[in-house]
C-alpha cells in the first residue's frame, strides 16, 4: 500500500533526476574500475597488440607471457618475499607498541596520574617532525640500517592514529568488568590480556587489516634505505621498474627492453602488486563502512 | 589537632604510595613505545640544527661549522621558491575541495539509488582506488593518459586531436586534482553515507507532512544533519594544507609540466637526494614543520570548537 502511495507522490521531476542520478552513478562506479581491468587485459594481451594500443577493457591474444616473464627474474620472488617479510615483521611491531601505549592512556588521571605527560609527548609527534633527510641521516648514518628490513619497519613503530583509535575503544570496555576483575587480584596484564585484547576484538582487527595495507603500499622508505635492488619490497621495485622501462640507461635496461614489451610487463607487475589488496578489500570495506575508523577517532 | 592532621598527612602520603604501586606496570608498559619515539621522532627533531650548519654528513649531527640562518636566506631568495610554496597551498586547497565535495555529492545521489544491489555495489566500485597506492595507480594513469593511451584512443575515435595529458602545464594540474579526486573521494563519501544512515526517519517523515518534495528534504534535512561531518572533514583537511600529495605527484610529473606541479615535499626530495643539498633540503623540511604544525594545531583546534572532535 504505502509502496503505491509513495510512487504516487513522486513527481515527475523527481523520476527524471532517479534516471540521471543511475546513469551518473553507474557511469563513475565504472569510472572507478575500469582502469584497473584496463591494466589486466593489458597484461594479458600479446605484445603486439599492447604497443598498438588496441587494448581496451578485454585482452586481444590472450597470453600470459608478461607473467612468466616477470616470475622468471629474481628480482619479483626477491621483492615478494620482502614484501611480505616487511608486512609481517612491521604489522606485528606496529600492533606490540600500539597495545601496550593504548593501555595505559585508555586510564583516568585518578588511576594513572602521568598519563597527561605521555600524552603530550605523543601529540608533540603527530604534530612536528624532523623532516625527512634528519630521520634518513639517523637511520643510514647513525643506526646504521640500510638493506635490513628494519629500517622499513622501526621508524613507523608507534602510529599515532592507530594508538587514538585503539584507546577509544579500550575506554568503551564497562568500569564493571574492570573492577570486578581487580577485586579478585588481576593485574594490569590480566586485565589487557583477558579482558580489554578479547572484547576489542574488531577493533585490533581493524588496525591489523589497514596495517597490513599500509605496509604493502609503502614505497618511499625501500627507495631511499635500500641501496641494493634485490632489497626493494615489491612496491618500490614497481616504482623504478617504470623508471627504467621509460629512460634505458644500462646495457641491462636494454637487454630487458629487447626482450619484452614495456607495457604488458609494466602491467603485469601493477596487477601482481594490486592482487593483495583486491583479496582483503571486502574486509576493508566493512571496517569503513562501520564507522569504526573515524568514528572512534570522535572521541 | 595535630595528630589528626598527621594521620591525614599519612593517610595521603599512603594513598598516593598506593597509587603509584597500581601505576608503575602503567609506567613499564608506556617504556618501549617511549623509547621507539624517542629515537624515531626525537631525535630526529633534535637532528633538526643541520639547517643552521654548513652541514657534512660524516661529521654527524653537531660535528659541522654553525652557519646560522644562511640556508634559510638562500632558499627564500632561490627564484622558484615562492612558486613552489604556491603550487603547494593551490594544489592541496583545490585537491580538499574536490574531494570532500565530490564526496558530498555522491553521497547525496547514492542515497537516492533505491535499488539496494546497485546502491551497495557502486559504493564499494567507488571506494576501491582509495586502498591503492600512487605507485599503482601511476603507472596506470601514464600508460592510459599517454599519447598513445587509451583515453586518446577514445578521443581520436571521437575525432577529436590527441592531447598531450602529462605535457602540458594546464591540463597536468587537471590530472592530478581529478586523479586525486577520483582515487580519496570515495572515502568521505562512505563517511557522509554513514552520517545520512544516521539521520532520524522522524525528520524526513515531518518534512512530507509538510510538503517538502525529495529537493527540499535534501536540503533542508540531510543537509542540515551531514554538516557536523563536512565540516569535521574540512578542518582536519585544512591541517595538511601543505601536503600536495608528495606520492602522487612525485610518481606522475615529470620535468615538462614541473613549473605547475613542484611542491615542497617533492623539492625537499630533489634538494637532498638529487642535489646532496642535506643542509638545504633540512631547511626546507624545517620551514614546512613549522607552517605545518600552526596548521595541524589549528585545525585540531576548530575541530574541536565545531565539531566536538578531540585527538586524546
Amino acid at each position: 500500500m504505502r509502496k503505491i502511495e509513495n510512487r504516487i507522490r513522486e513527481s515527475l521531476g523527481y523520476r527524471v533526476f532517479s534516471v540521471f542520478n543511475y546513469a551518473i552513478v553507474i557511469f563513475w562506479s565504472f569510472l572507478c574500475i575500469a582502469p584497473f581491468i584496463h591494466m589486466l587485459a593489458v597484461s594479458l594481451s600479446s605484445i603486439s597488440a599492447a604497443n598498438a594500443n588496441e587494448v581496451g577493457l578485454w585482452p586481444i591474444g590472450f597470453n600470459i607471457d608478461a607473467y612468466t616473464q616477470a616470475f622468471s627474474e629474481n628480482q619479483i620472488l626477491s621483492s615478494l618475499k620482502q614484501s611480505f617479510l616487511r608486512v609481517i615483521a612491521g604489522v606485528s611491531v606496529q600492533m606490540l607498541f600500539t597495545i601496550l601505549a593504548a593501555y595505559p592512556l585508555s586510564k583516568e588521571k585518578e588511576e594513572f596520574p602521568q598519563r597527561k605527560f605521555y600524552v603530550v609527548f605523543i601529540v608533540i609527534t603527530m604534530l612536528f617532525s624532523g623532516g625527512l633527510i634528519p630521520c634518513y641521516i639517523l637511520v643510514v648514518n647513525y643506526l646504521k640500517l640500510t638493506n635490513t628490513i628494519w629500517a622499513l619497519v622501526l621508524p613507523s613503530a608507534v602510529p599515532a592514529f592507530n594508538l587514538i583509535i585503539l584507546l577509544n575503544f579500550f575506554r568503551q570496555v564497562p568500569k564493571e568488568i574492570e573492577e570486578s576483575a581487580t577485586i579478585d587480584g588481576a593485574g594490569h596484564s590480566v586485565l589487557l590480556t583477558r579482558i580489554y585484547l578479547p572484547l576489542s576484538k574488531n577493533a585490533l582487527l581493524t588496525l591489523v587489516l589497514f596495517a597490513c595495507v599500509g605496509h604493502w603500499n609503502a614505497w618511499f622508505d625501500g627507495l631511499i634505505y635500500m641501496r641494493d635492488p634485490l632489497f626493494y619490497p615489491l612496491s618500490t621495485y614497481l616504482r623504478t621498474l617504470s623508471d627504467r622501462l621509460n629512460n634505458v640507461a644500462t646495457m641491462e635496461d636494454a637487454r630487458l627492453m629487447m626482450r619484452i614489451s614495456k607495457r604488458t610487463l609494466l602491467m603485469a607487475y601493477t596487477v601482481i602488486c594490486t592482487v593483495p589488496i583486491v583479496c582483503v578489500y571486502p574486509f576493508l570495506q566493512r571496517y569503513v563502512k562501520s564507522g569504526l575508523v573515524l568514528g572512534s577517532i570522535k572521541g | 589537632m595535630v595528630s589528626t592532621d598527621l594521620r591525614v598527612h599519612n593517610g595521603k602520603k599512603r594513598a598516593s604510595a598506593a597509587r603509584f604501586s597500581r601505576a608503575w606496570p602503567l609506567h613499564l608498559m608506556m617504556l618501549p613505545p617511549v623509547i621507539m619515539l624517542l629515537i624515531f621522532s626525537y631525535i630526529p627533531m633534535a637532528g633538526i640544527v643541520i639547517a643552521f650548519q654548513d652541514f657534512i654528513p660524516t661529521k654527524g649531527f653537531f660535528g659541522s661549522d654553525w652557519i646560522g640562518l644562511e640556508n634559510f636566506q638562500y632558499l627564500f631568495m632561490l627564484p622558484n621558491f615562492g612558486q613552489i610554496v604556491l603550487n603547494t597551498l593551490t594544489i592541496a586547497i583545490e585537491k580538499i575541495v574536490t574531494a570532500i565535495g565530490f564526496g558530498l555529492l555522491f553521497a547525496l545521489l547514492i542515497s537516492e539509488i533505491g535499488n539496494r544491489a546497485i546502491n551497495k555495489l557502486s559504493q564499494s566500485l567507488i571506494l576501491f582506488p582509495w586502498f591503492i597506492s600512487w605507485v599503482i595507480l601511476g603507472n596506470v594513469f601514464l600508460d592510459v593518459l599517454s599519447l598513445d593511451g587509451s583515453v586518446n584512443a577514445i578521443i581520436n575515435a571521437l575525432g577529436g586531436e590527441s592531447v598531450f595529458f602529462m605535457g602540458n602545464n594546464g591540463w597536468f594540474r587537471f590530472i592530478l586534482i581529478f586523479t586525486n579526486t577520483w582515487k580519496d573521494m570515495g572515502y568521505n563519501m562512505v563517511i557522509f553515507l554513514t552520517a545520512i544512515a544516521g539521520i532520524n526517519p522522524m525528520l524526513y517523515e515531518a518534512a512530507k507532512i509538510d510538503g517538502a518534495g525529495k529537493l527540499r528534504q535534501a536540503i533542508h534535512v540531510t543537509m542540515p544533519s551531514i554538516l557536523p561531518s563536512v565540516i569535521l572533514l574540512v578542518t582536519l583537511a585544512l591541517g595538511g594544507v601543505l601536503n600536495a600529495g608528495f606520492d602522487q605527484i612525485f610518481v606522475m610529473y615529470n620535468s615538462a609540466v614541473i613549473d605547475t606541479s613542484e611542491i615542497i615535499d617533492t623539492y625537499i626530495y630533489k634538494l637532498g637526494f638529487y642535489d646532496a643539498q642535506y643542509a638545504l633540503s633540512t631547511a626546507a623540511g624545517l620551514f614546512k614543520s613549522v607552517v605545518g604544525c600552526v596548521c595541524l594545531s589549528l585545525s585540531y583546534y576548530l575541530a574541536h570548537r565545531w565539531a566536538n572532535y578531540r585527538i586524546f
